[in-house]
């Protein structure tokens, strides 16, 4: 029998400190993506459960399992915990907060006390959220029109309403935060053209959400006052508008798909590259892009406006617009297209997350501009045609791109790898489950079926089961990385600092780092995605 | 960060020119004006902002550029909302 | 362009190695204050569009009910609110004078000025709330009190669901940052402050003068509507 050598376990942000109090208490960037990891995650589950109730009542045509008003609670709480307490903050906050100072060379984010404030932050919104599902829930739908938000509902919309406010204040700071690193932050020689596509991602979103999310604030504010003192901003018959409410709401909740969107973009640039060993194909491009997409998506909001009654001059601009802000996700696919091109391409989880990005991602961004021409948009607006649209980019983009950068730098934040036949399952199942979830409803609202209707004509039956099958195996899928990640924390392959041989600071340190970092600073003096000089022989001494 | 220290007097002077503009724009809100009053008041708020903003807050002062790009965005980002937005109900009536 | 100022007598001695106010993961004081600052300049911004979204609502109903918006700016108190204008005009002087007392190492009339600041902010709080007494004893509060003799009653209440909501927020600012004046004051007190480390205090003083710039804007937009009729 052999002894086993037990491993000495160098010092690291993990074992530096043990309890609970120097968990809640730290200012450690990366212990507080671990915080909100952890607490997305149970968000994720919340949010997943009312879609598993949701998809349970359209098996049949008949509202059967629950009331009509309990099915309006089951899809607005499935969408304000999915948006706000998941989508928002995963990319950033989790991946965001951990890889930033690592990628640039820096010790910490600028403001590492505003960093666990916004964690704070996110918590007690979250436990406001908590409250309002406990209490039976909101049935507004995520997007709390009014006047029926402000006059007609007897549900905890006030309480939601704070819930949001309160994490959308985490998502500012957040956002704050990544600005002032990345400007002034960056180590000796990390220019701005050097700097990873991640960091440009989260760049661009950080503009986002510090320019967007006040709206919201204010916005729900309004509600809230509207609701308690029946001031009548919003209310025809004070001579109010409700399409102010509704301007006001998407001029944020648009840019806040872009916020959900563009950091998984830079995690898709990340492991696209290392896994063709090839540098990024137009490198400013793929950085214009997304600062494009960040600035022209503010351009577009009343895109989901257009049948609600503005004006058609209005439309029609609107409508333009929204054909333009396509153009940069389009270079995006090109570019990352083109990258791929006689690269050396391994076929590693990450990689089939990110390639499952680049095509749901595309037809879900493709389906947007069937949705943005106006005669189109007339016919499947509010129907499942909608519904599909953004969970292509939303669930078939966004969430496997954060299930790919969870991957990828999974030995970075945990030490450990995980095991590779599960993680190719998991992947592959979740593709599977995705695809037959929420195809069938491209098809569903093209024939006509509403959205946010808890009986339907017996003709959509067929299809909404075959989307309830499709949920349950995503299910599966979703559950099966949350049991192995576990379980590597314990059981998985001691990782390496660069297992992947990648590029990029972040794969200089250990696995996992130390709390400050870098030893000492370091000083940079190769560009980005740097793989030929990497990959070249060894014979040829490299610069690094 | 700036390092450059203003004379006690320059912030008295711009805080009476300050109170000059406030004493201005309520005395003019006595004329009638028609749509002018409120173009005047609002051109004399920027004036006063202005003078808030270059002396009080110290832009005149600062070497850095990023603070300036940061508060232009700010207040084009709101123009989008205003202008955009307006644009909507400005051509609800012409058809 | 930057002026190096020495130490005068009642600072906090200079520390060969490295300031005590250097925070662990800066690498220098200047990169710590040009952060410290940018950061809450960006943070300004996002109060631009938190205010912006009521200014654009204020200009939509403006644009529908003027004569509206007429009628409720008639019965704006014009007084107070003019006086009101002069008071924060007079908080951002002081406010200002403060932090370069801090440039120069001035403890003490740091302090005053700081102090005189807090009393001009609790100054423009009395007022609005004299204000707002009158208007709630004139009915004036849409929703709750509400009556309106006079026509357009209800696009009335609009506008003056704006004053509630646009000066409310407003007074809430001027309450965190009086509450951020008094933290500075303190500090300011303790000796916490000089030449070498005075960015808390310009960010203060930042924040008050963004709140400042808000209530310049306000003022015509809710008090200077149209001409003054007597």
């Amino acid at each position: 029998m052999a002894t086993v050598a037990v491993p000495i376990e160098r010092e690291n942000y993990l074992n530096k400190e043990y309890g609970v109090a120097s968990w809640l208490f730290t200012t450690d960037h990366k212990r507080i993506a671990l915080l909100y990891l952890l607490s997305i995650t149970f968000f994720f589950f919340i949010g997943g459960f009312f879609a598993l109730l949701i998809r349970l009542e359209l098996l049949t045509p008949a509202g059967d399992l629950v009331q009509a008003d309990t099915y309006n609670k089951l899809f607005t709480m499935h969408g304000q915990v999915m948006v706000f307490f998941f989508l928002i903050p995963a990319v950033p906050a989790v991946l965001g907060n951990f890889l930033i100072p690592l990628m640039i060379g820096a010790k910490d984010l600028a403001f590492p006390r505003i960093n666990l404030l916004s964690w704070y932050l996110y918590i007690i919104g979250g436990l406001f959220m908590m409250y309002t599902i406990v209490n039976g829930g909101v049935d507004t739908g995520w997007t709390f029109y009014t006047p029926l938000s402000t006059q007609f509902l007897d549900t905890h919309v006030v309480a939601a309403a704070l819930a949001i406010f309160i994490a959308g204040f985490s998502s500012i700071l957040t956002g704050l935060n990544f600005i002032v690193t990345i400007h002034r932050m960056r180590a000796p020689g990390m220019t701005w053209s050097r700097l990873p596509l991640f960091v440009w991602a989260n760049y661009a979103t950080a503009i986002i959400q510090v320019l967007g999310t006040p709206v919201l604030a204010i916005t729900l504010m309004l509600v809230a006052l509207e609701r308690i003192f029946r001031l009548g901003i919003f209310n025809p018959q004070m001579g109010g508008d409700p399409l102010l409410f509704q301007h006001l709401f998407w001029f944020y909740s648009h840019p806040a798909v872009y916020i959900m969107i563009l950091p998984g973009m830079g995690v898709v640039s990340e492991i696209v590259t290392c896994f063709t060993r090839k540098r990024i194909f137009g490198y400013r491009f793929m950085a214009v892009a997304l600062i494009a997409i960040a600035v022209l998506g503010f351009l577009v909001w009343a895109h989901h406006m257009f049948i609600a009654g503005i004006s058609l001059y209005s439309a029609l601009a609107f409508s333009l617009l929204s054909y333009f802000v396509a153009v940069p996700s389009a270079i995006k696919v090109f570019n990352w297209t083109a990258t791929m091109y006689k690269g050396s391409v391994s076929f590693d989880t990450p990689m089939l997350y990110a390639l499952g990005f680049i095509g749901l991602f595309t037809m879900g961004g493709l389906t947007g501009l069937f949705l943005a021409a106006l005669g189109i948009d007339v016919h499947v607006t509010d129907t499942y045609f909608v519904i599909a649209h953004f969970h292509y980019i939303m669930v078939g983009g966004m969430v496997i791109a954060y299930l790919a950068g969870i991957h990828f730098w999974w030995p970075k934040i945990s030490g450990r790898m995980y095991p590779e036949f599960w993680g190719k399952l998991a992947a592959m199942i979740i593709f599977v489950g995705f695809n037959l979830t929420f195809f069938p409803q491209f098809v569903l609202g093209y024939m006509g079926m509403p959205r946010r209707y808890w009986q339907y004509s017996p003709e959509f039956q067929v299809l909404n089961v075959l989307s309830t099958a499709g949920a349950t195996i995503l299910a599966v899928g979703y559950v099966l990385p949350m049991v192995y990640l576990l379980w590597s924390m314990r059981y998985g392959k001691l990782a390496d600092a660069n297992p992947w041989d990648a590029a990029g600071l972040e794969w200089t340190t250990s696995s996992p780092p130390t709390t400050f970092n870098f030893d000492e600073t370091p000083v940079v003096t190769w560009e980005a995605y740097n793989y030929d000089e990497l990959d070249a022989p060894k014979e040829v001494p490299l610069e690094r | 960060m700036s390092q450059h220290i203003v004379s006690a007097k320059l912030y008295i002077s711009v805080w009476a020119a300050l109170i000059c503009l406030t004493v201005a724009t309520a005395a003019v809100s006595y004329l009638e004006l028609g749509p002018f009053n409120i173009v005047l008041a609002l051109t004399i708020a920027t004036c006063k902002m202005l003078l808030v903003a270059l002396f009080f807050m110290g832009l005149k002062y600062i070497s850095d550029r990023m603070t300036i790009v940061v508060i232009v965005a700010g207040l084009f980002w709101l123009g989008i909302l205003v202008v955009l937005g307006m644009s909507d109900y400005v051509s609800r009536a012409w058809y | 362009m930057r002026l190096r100022r020495f130490l005068l007598s009642d600072s906090p001695t200079v520390v060969a190695t490295h300031n005590p106010d250097l925070q662990h993961h800066f690498s220098s004081m200047e990169q710590q204050q040009d952060a410290s600052m940018l950061g809450m300049w960006v943070f300004l911004i996002t109060e631009i569009m938190f205010f912006g979204g009521m200014f654009f609502g204020y200009m939509v109903y403006r644009f529908y009910y003027y004569a509206a918006w007429l009628e409720g700016s008639q019965h704006m108190d014009f007084w107070w609110g003019t006086i009101n204008t002069v008071v924060l005009l007079c908080s951002s002087l002081t406010m200002v004078l403060a932090v370069r007392s801090t440039q120069l190492n001035r403890r003490k009339s740091t302090v005053v000025f700081l102090l005189v600041t807090i009393l001009f902010g609790l100054a423009f709080l009395g007022i609005k709330a004299i204000e707002y007494h009158g208007h709630w004893t004139e009915h004036q509060f849409p929703g709750l009190n509400w009556s309106w003799p006079g026509p357009y009653s209800s696009q009335v209440a609009l506008f003056f669901s704006f004053y509630w909501a646009m000066t409310g927020f407003h007074a809430l600012h001027m309450v965190i940052g009086i509450g951020l004046v008094l933290f500075i004051a303190y500090h300011a007190w303790k000796g916490k402050y000089s030449a070498l480390y005075f960015n808390p205090v310009e960010n203060v003083g930042l924040y008050w003068h963004f709140v400042d710039i808000v209530w310049i804007y306000l003022y015509p937009l809710l008090y200077l509507i149209g001409h003054k009729k007597g």
